[in-house]
Parts: structure tokens; sequence; C-alpha cells
């Protein structure tokens, strides 16, 4: 089934994240990845939703998500031309021997060491998520101790779809 | 002028037009219930807070005005559950106070505390914490606002201790409402119309099927005048029982599970089914992939997310189900002549007629009492009902005339709503006859508001038809479990007629068919107090005709 990605604009409220996760739970629509932050205008929040599903799942998702009182707007930006980012922080183990092995696949990645301790490093990476789990597939081999990924964040190009 | 949090609440209820509440007292409302103490607008103190969102609901769907009723805080506010539950699968307006503990004690597992915000997110149109006194006339405006329109449903205002009894100006009530996620829905697709006009014009075997959208959207009559112009024949839903007069020439009953055979042959046979004010419920279609399979599919609705919910439609409209029915039939070439497709039905309604084995012996048949009630009210009172087969009776044997007037738990189908819900029908409308036909089972769900009805003197008309079985979960065990009635034969219960008695009630026991008539007599002639009347019925009664559950609506059990 195809990943959609959504763009949802919300009221910057309480709650309001409680509502569309409940909704997307009890309609039995599976959130693959989620990102929530507020926008330019401090009242709104935008929500970008990864979710997967054929045209028909998706239309009542949205039909669905419209019901709640307050999403403000829901726009499906799959087929837009995108930037989409996704950041991940990877601790991985890395004795003196391997340290400059690592270093080269992170410069390969364009991802950032942030942190260096006694035999571990912790790495910045940010992409789509193909390039995150091609930086996480080259990790493996050395050891990773702890992995954290945020949600998908995405943003159409151009000047046009103002969504909120 | 400064106020209590309390008082403003009152203040903005009466700005709303609300007359009557239904509510329960306890220790986190008590600031309301001071404040209510001194208003004019009616009380009514119910024996369980189930009973005030029943009672509320049944106010709501009979006047269409939006419901009200108030808990206290934890279990007065889970105790409204079932009632929102309901509301919301049926579309019903309802605004739902719940005292709250006090601000500083929320999220300390606070003497009854409960979250219900959290709890009624999914069962509610909309849900409110109240955080600021400031904030109530705008949060009530909202959320009248939003339970009565559109799609109407329950919306819950959580209102803690504190921010009642705080004292603030009073500033005047909003007139204004700025909700960007929210807007009314005015107008339709009239491009939609035309094409939905011309595939009606040219339907040979048309079929309406019209639910409960159509009560609530104050559409009876240009329902009838859609069906008459073009001589459609209309089948309803449970919860469009009361949208169209049962004793009109063009009316199928109901479709579905316990769908009339005429009503389900006739979707089985259609080329153009009009569904108007319907969502596609599973006990409506049956196995879906065979509903309606050579039609075309019409679909109006108000809400967008019922269309392609279910089954996929030909030409959606969305939109007020009036405003498109009356766009539709200015467009509609009226005809005279009914035609084959009506001496096909007419075949159908003489073959497979609704029919239940008659009594031997002075038996009574459940069937029998509801058709008796029909003929004594004339189909004008206002029936609401239990859970199950009294339920499914009611809608075959009852002859409604007028919408607003069948009053049931449809969605959610919950026993125990039919005596709350008579009692919130009554206050509605004390000028006409209230009666729930009500099951042995149900019944005792919800039986003391049999005080309540007291209390108000209260006249409504409770008929039970006792077969002392779970009848409707008996008839599956029967069907479907090879006769293994786990749990469902009830036979030690109450003696009811002492029960009623010992409420101060009326109480009347039958048991012979003969005394049917004059026992229903007696109780409509009742003008104070409620009446129980417990009907010993056959106990093994089904309830005929009947698709079992994911079958096609043409395999139909039961004798033809």
């Amino acid at each position: 089934m195809k990943k959609h990605t959504l763009a949802i604009t919300v009221e910057n409220k309480p709650g309001v994240l409680t509502r569309v996760a409940t909704m997307f739970r009890r309609r039995g629509y599976n959130i693959e990845s989620l990102a929530v932050g507020e926008t330019e205008n401090p009242s709104v929040s935008r929500m970008t939703v990864v979710v997967s599903g054929d045209d028909k799942i998706i239309e009542q998702v949205s039909k669905q998500l419209y019901k709640l009182v307050d999403v403000i707007k829901v726009v499906d930006i799959t087929e837009e031309r995108l930037v989409e980012r996704e950041l991940i922080l990877i601790k991985v183990k890395a004795d003196p021997s391997v340290r400059s092995e690592i270093v080269q696949l992170v410069e390969i990645f364009r991802a950032r060491i942030v942190d260096i301790g006694k035999n571990t490093l912790i790495i910045e990476a940010t992409g789509d998520a193909g390039k995150m789990e091609a930086i996480e597939d080259s990790l493996k081999p050395f050891g990773i101790l702890e992995l954290v990924r945020t949600g998908k964040i995405a943003i159409v190009r151009g000047p046009g779809h103002n969504i909120s | 002028m400064k106020l209590k949090g309390a008082q403003i609440l009152l203040q903005c209820l009466k700005e709303e037009g609300v007359d009557t509440i239904f509510g329960y007292p306890g220790g986190s409302v008590l600031p309301i219930y001071d404040a209510i103490y001194g208003s004019d607008i009616r009380h009514i103190l119910v024996r369980h807070e189930q009973g005030a969102a029943h009672a509320a609901d049944a106010y709501a769907r009979v006047t269409g005005k939006t419901g009200v009723c108030i808990a206290t805080s934890g279990p007065g506010a889970t105790n409204l559950v079932t009632g929102i539950a309901t509301a919301n699968m049926d579309s019903v307006p309802m605004v739902c106070f719940t005292g709250q503990v006090a601000s500083p004690l929320i999220g300390k597992d606070a003497f009854q505390e409960a979250d219900i915000t959290g709890i009624t997110m999914p069962i509610t149109k909309h849900n409110y914490v109240l955080e600021r006194t400031e904030d109530l006339p705008r949060i009530v405006k909202e959320a009248f606002h939003i339970a009565s329109t559109n799609r109407p449903g329950p919306v819950v205002i959580d209102l803690p201790k504190d921010l009642m009894e705080k004292e603030i100006e009073y500033q005047p009530y909003p007139h204004e409402i700025n909700l960007r996620g929210y807007r009314v829905m005015k107008g339709c697709n009239y491009g939609q119309v035309v094409s939905a006009t011309e595939l009606i014009n040219k339907a040979e075997r048309p079929v309406i099927y019209a639910g409960g959208g159509v009560v609530s959207g104050e559409a009876s009559e240009e329902l009838r005048e859609l069906a008459v112009k073009r001589k459609i024949p209309v089948t309803t839903t449970l919860m469009g029982m009361s949208a169209f007069p049962g004793s009109n020439y063009l009316s199928l009953g109901m479709l579905g599970m316990h769908g009339t055979r005429y009503a389900n042959y006739a979707i089985g046979e259609c080329d153009l089914l009009i569904a108007i004010g319907v969502r596609f419920d599973d006990r409506v279609t049956g196995k879906i992939a065979e509903f309606a399979p050579h039609a075309r599919i019409i679909h109006i609705d108000i809400d967008a997310a019922e269309i392609g919910k279910n089954v996929d439609v030909h030409i959606p409209i969305v939109g007020q189900v009036k405003e498109v029915l009356q766009a539709i039939n200015k467009r509609l070439d009226p005809v005279e002549e009914y035609s084959e497709w009506h001496k096909i039905i007419d075949r159908w309604k003489a073959k497979y007629p609704l029919r239940y084995g008659r009594s031997g012996e002075g038996r009574i048949m459940p069937q029998h009492v509801v058709e008796k009630i029909s003929e004594l009210t004339q189909g004008e009172a206002i029936i609401t009902t239990e859970v199950g087969q009294n339920q499914m009776w009611a809608a075959h044997y009852y002859k409604f005339k007028n919408p607003r007037s069948f009053i049931t738990s449809g969605g959610l189908g919950t026993m125990g709503f039919g005596l709350p819900a008579a009692i919130g029908a009554k206050i509605a409308c004390p000028h006409l006859p209230v009666i729930d036909i009500a099951g042995d089972g149900s019944i005792q769900m919800n039986i003391q508001e049999l005080g309540t009805a007291i209390a108000y003197q209260l006249p409504v008309i409770v008929c039970i038809l006792n077969n002392q079985y779970l009848g409707m979960v008996r008839q599956w065990q029967s069907l479907f479990y090879g006769g293994r009635f786990s749990h469902t034969d009830i036979s030690v219960q109450p003696d009811f007629v002492k029960l009623a008695e010992a409420y101060g009630a009326v109480g009347m026991r039958v048991k012979d068919h003969q005394d049917v008539d004059g026992a229903l007599r007696e109780a409509l002639q009742e003008s104070k107090r409620p009446v129980v009347i417990d009907f010993w019925v056959d106990r093994m009664a089904d309830v005929y005709p009947m698709v079992a559950p994911g079958e096609s609506l043409l395999n139909m059990l039961g004798e033809e």
C-alpha cells in the first residue's frame, strides 16, 4: 500500500494531538510517522503525518480529520514536489580502531558527529527516509547502541500551496 | 456586574434558549446546583446520570432543540458515557456539562476525579475543559453551535469546581462564533443535483432509502414530495421510521436485517437507489457486495465522510438534506401512473406481508400488543423503545404518522434507553401519549427512573413485552448456537406490578389476549402517574423476517 504524506494544520491547543491520534486509532488507520510543531502563526500547529493506504482510505482519513473541530486544513502533498526531512541521532560503538572509518561514512552521508565519548560517537543526520535507512544500515556493523528518529516533516517547493 | 462562574453558566443557558435540563447533583457541581436553585430554568432530577443523558437525548430528538444534561465529576460523569455514546451514534444534538475537581487537583487522582474529556473524545462531536472562567460564554456558545449544526452530535464541557465559584465581571453573551476548523454547510453542488434529477426522471425501478438524517434534517415533507411526485417506493432505516408515514401506499417499511421482505426484495431489484440521510450501516446492507446490485446510487448526506465510507456511490451530494431535496423536487417531472414496478412490489406485499403466528389459548403475541398500541393511538403517540425484539416489533407494527415520534437507540443499541427517553419525550410533549415499548430485560436496566416519572407526575406508559428471556439474544442462540440458551433465561425477575406500585405508579398484568385492548385503554386514560403494564407474551416468539449477519438481503430467514 502506498504511503501518503498529509500536511494537517490544526489549532495550537492542548489535546489536539490526542484528538488526531485517537481518530486514527479508532478508525483503524495506521500512522507510520508523525511530527508536529508550531508554525509561523503561533495559534496554528502543523502536523506531518505519513499514513499508508489506497486512495479510498486516504480520502476517508482526510474526511474524518476534517470532522475534528480543531483541524483547519488537510492536504495530501504526496504527489507534490517536496522538501522532506527527518532527523536521526545514532549512538554508535567506536573504539579508536574504527573511528576513522566511521568519520569517513559520516562525511559521505553529509552527516555530523555531535558528541565523542570514550568509546562512542553520536551522529546526527537529516534527510529523507531513504537516507536515514542507508546511514543506519552502514553504521550497524559497528554496533548501534541507541537510535532516535523524528517523524518526517515536509514542505512543498515553490511559491504555491501555503496550506495554512 | 460580578457573577460566579456557575451563575454565568446559567445565564449562558438562558441565552441559548434552554428551558429544561436533566441532571443529578454531586460534590463538584455544588456551585452549579446553587445557581440552579435561584434560576427559572427547569431542572429535572433523575435517579441515575445515565437517565439524565437519555432523557436529554430524547428531549432533543422530539423537539429538534439541543438537549442538556449535567452530572458531577468522576462517577457522575462516567455514568453519562453510555448516554453520550448513544446520542453520538444517532447524531443527536446534546450539550453535557460535567463537574470536575478543582483545577489545582486535576491530574492528582483527587476524590471523584475522572478524565471525562479523554474518555469522551471518541464518542463526542467535540469536547472542552474549561481553563478560565472568562472563557465560559465563548465555550458554551461554541458548544451549542457545534452540537446543533451540520451533522448534530453531543458536546461535553468539563467544569472544574473552582472556576464555577470564581467571580468575574460578566461580559455580554457573544453573538459571533469564530471557529476556523468548523463551517456550517450551506448549499450543495448543483451539477450533482441536476445529474441526480436526470437519473430520477429516467429510472424505471427506483427506491428511496431514507434514514435518520431526514428526521433530524426536518426534511420529511420534502421526502414525501419526492416520493409522491415520482411515485417512488420508500423504505426507511430504524432511525428513519417516522420520516415517512407507514400507512402510505408507497411505504415499504423498514429494510435490512429485520426489514420487510418487500423492502429487501425492492433493494435487490431496483435500478436506482436514492439514499437520503443514511450511512449504509451493516444492519441495513447485509453483505455489502450484494447490496442493491443492479442500482445506480444517489447518496445525499450532510456528512461528507459518510460518502463512500461503506459503499461506492454514483452521485454523491453533500449538503443539508432539506435543501438538496428542495432543489431536486423543483426539477422533477411528475408521473401520474403507477408502473410495472409497483405491480411487482404489490405482488411481494401481497405474498410476503409482515405476519406472525396467531395466539392459541389466549396467549398474547407481542406483535399484537404493538399493533393494538398503534391502533389505539392512531399512529400519533411518541414511541420509545428499549433494545432487542421489543424494538424490532415496534418498528414493524407501529404505523408512525409524524416525524420525531419514534425515539429509539438505533446505532448503539442501548438497553435501558426507553424509560428515561420516555420521560424526556413526555416533558417535551406533555400533550401526546408517550409509550415505552420495553422488554423485561431492558426495562430493568434503568427502572429506577420510575421514581423520576412519579416525582414529576409524568403519565408515561411502559409496556413490557415480558417473555422472561433476553429475547433477541435467545433468538440468535436458537438460530446460530444450536439452541444453547446461555444466560438468556431471566425468569427469576421482580413482580413488575408490585414494583410499579412500590414506586407509586400504576401496575397492571395482562396474561390473556382478550385483555390487551382494555389494559391499554385504561393506561391511556391515566393523566398523572406512570403506568407499567406487564404483558406476559409468548415466550418463544421471534422477530421475522430476518437476514443472518453478513448475508445478502435476499437470503431471508423465516417462513415466506
